[in-house]
């Protein structure tokens, strides 16, 4: 396992401090969510069990935003 | 919810928009002498290596790979004291690549388990509590490595409470000192960091400003998909451009000023951040999460009086230092793929899924343009001849 890695999921139940968090291609953990506030349907990285954030979706589009004003950008100096 | 953020996501691997960041990074550097960078996160060497970035970017432009392998940092002491437990008959739990880590007399945890010492791998910190709860008689011991990324799960169990058959060696580690102290190194001679991304998440920005208030080099903090590392690139080369460093977030998806505070809370709240060292690198000032006095009743140093980590230890010949510090590519080392591969690990770097020559071999890298000049390569040339020292 990764020790600096998290890895994104969504979060499909919620009892207590555990939940449920769907990776996609069928693979589903139960996670700590105790170190986030976390709802149904957030997106959240996963370090070894536990949730350390919550994805934050506007900025995840903001990024890219970013990307295509860069790309628009002429870098004449 | 108009887009749901994995669709979001699947742009960061745009072979298009890769292809004209790239063209931009090119453009920039054409007026740039040469830009040393550095990132400190096993993950990024994967993403950086996975995707043959540093065959991408101008020749003027080196990426190099710092000691961010937990697993590699860990004190051989650490392992060694985790060893002692296991061959005495506590049982001892940690992660699977911690595990096959060698400590000073070049045993991992996984050799003592075939000679008969009672060893035991988690995925999780939660699993290690599940087990000592379920077996109240036996006594267990979790040999703790990792960032601040980790470091919080164990901080926020001891919180809410232990076992009292479950103690921990804690060999965590603190990230920002070790960035403060490579950049200040003039055997490295780093122009830039590239910050992790996901141990920021819980130290937030705010945890760097200190050290880059002392060196004032660029750090762009990233993500991990490749374009978050291009664009991470693309950021420093600006300000080095416009010679203006900063503090700037590339992965604002994730990582945050001010960071998980309730983690940092409970971090600060169970360890004293003591001066620690890592394997491979230096004692790193205030890096060292040891248990403060008032958690000693879930401390296996204290219970066990074992040593505080210390000592570089590493196998005859290999140069698993100077590539954990970053000073060398890992073809340059004599043992890199001929004794020591994926398969036959002997150093602690091809041991962590993190470890910089692991990545490398995983990805048949033999050779590529190192700064040192040993191993000015080309794909086609033969790993033989390769970062052999010389009469090595």
């Amino acid at each position: 396992m990764n020790l600096c890695y998290a890895i994104p999921g969504k979060v499909t139940e919620i009892d207590g401090e555990i939940g449920v968090v769907d990776f996609g291609n069928g693979v589903r953990r139960e996670v700590v969510l105790a170190m986030v506030s976390a709802k149904p349907g957030d997106y959240v990285l996963v370090h070894a069990g536990y949730a350390i954030k919550v994805l934050n979706e506007e900025e995840a589009k903001k990024t890219l935003e970013l990307y295509s004003q860069i790309l628009n950008l002429v870098e004449g100096r | 919810m108009d887009q749901d953020l994995k669709q979001i996501l699947r742009h960061y691997r745009n072979p298009r928009l890769a292809r004209k960041i790239l063209e931009k990074i090119h453009e920039i550097a054409k007026d740039l002498q040469v830009v040393r960078m550095m990132h400190v996160c096993g993950t990024h060497e994967w993403t950086i290596t996975h995707w043959g970035i540093r065959t991408l970017l101008p020749e003027n432009v080196e990426v190099r790979a710092g000691p961010g392998c937990p697993v590699c940092i860990t004190p051989a002491s650490d392992i060694d004291s985790a060893i002692k437990l296991a061959l005495d008959g506590v049982n001892v739990l940690t992660y699977g690549d911690m595990s096959r880590a060698k400590g000073s007399r070049m045993i991992s945890l996984e050799d003592c388990g075939a000679r008969g010492g009672k060893v035991g791998i988690v995925y999780s910190f939660m699993d290690a509590v599940k087990l000592a709860r379920s077996n109240p008689n036996q006594e267990y011991v979790f040999l703790g490595a990792g960032f601040e990324t980790t470091a919080p799960i164990v901080a926020y169990s001891v919180l809410k409470g232990l076992p009292e058959n479950l103690k921990i060696i804690s060999s965590h580690r603190y990230v920002p000192p070790a960035v403060g102290l490579l950049a200040e190194s003039e055997d490295l001679a780093i122009d830039a960091f590239i910050n992790p991304g996901h141990a920021s998440t819980i130290s937030g920005m705010k945890a760097y400003k200190l050290y880059f208030d002392e060196v004032r080099k660029p750090m762009v903090f990233a993500g991990f998909e490749p374009l978050d590392v291009l664009l991470a690139i693309y950021m420093i080369l600006r300000q080095i451009r416009d010679r203006s460093p900063k503090m700037e977030n590339e992965y604002r998806r994730a990582v945050t000023w001010d960071g998980n505070v309730d983690a940092q809370k409970n971090l600060r709240e169970v360890f004293d951040f003591d001066d620690g060292y890592w394997r491979g690198v230096a004692i790193v000032p205030k890096s060292a999460m040891n248990f403060k006095e008032k958690f000693s009743k879930v401390d296996a140093r204290k219970i066990y009086g074992l040593a505080s980590g210390k000592g570089d230890h590493f196998p005859l010949n290999a140069r698993c230092a100077e590539v954990i510090k970053g000073l060398i590519d890992p073809p340059e080392c004599p043992l890199y793929m001929k004794r020591c591969t994926p398969a036959t690990p002997i150093g602690p770097t091809m041991v962590g899924v993190e470890g910089t020559c692991r990545i490398w071999a995983q990805h048949k890298i033999v050779g590529v343009k190192c700064r040192s000049g040993v191993c000015k390569i080309d794909s086609e040339s033969s790993p033989r001849t390769k970062g052999m020292p010389e009469g090595g």
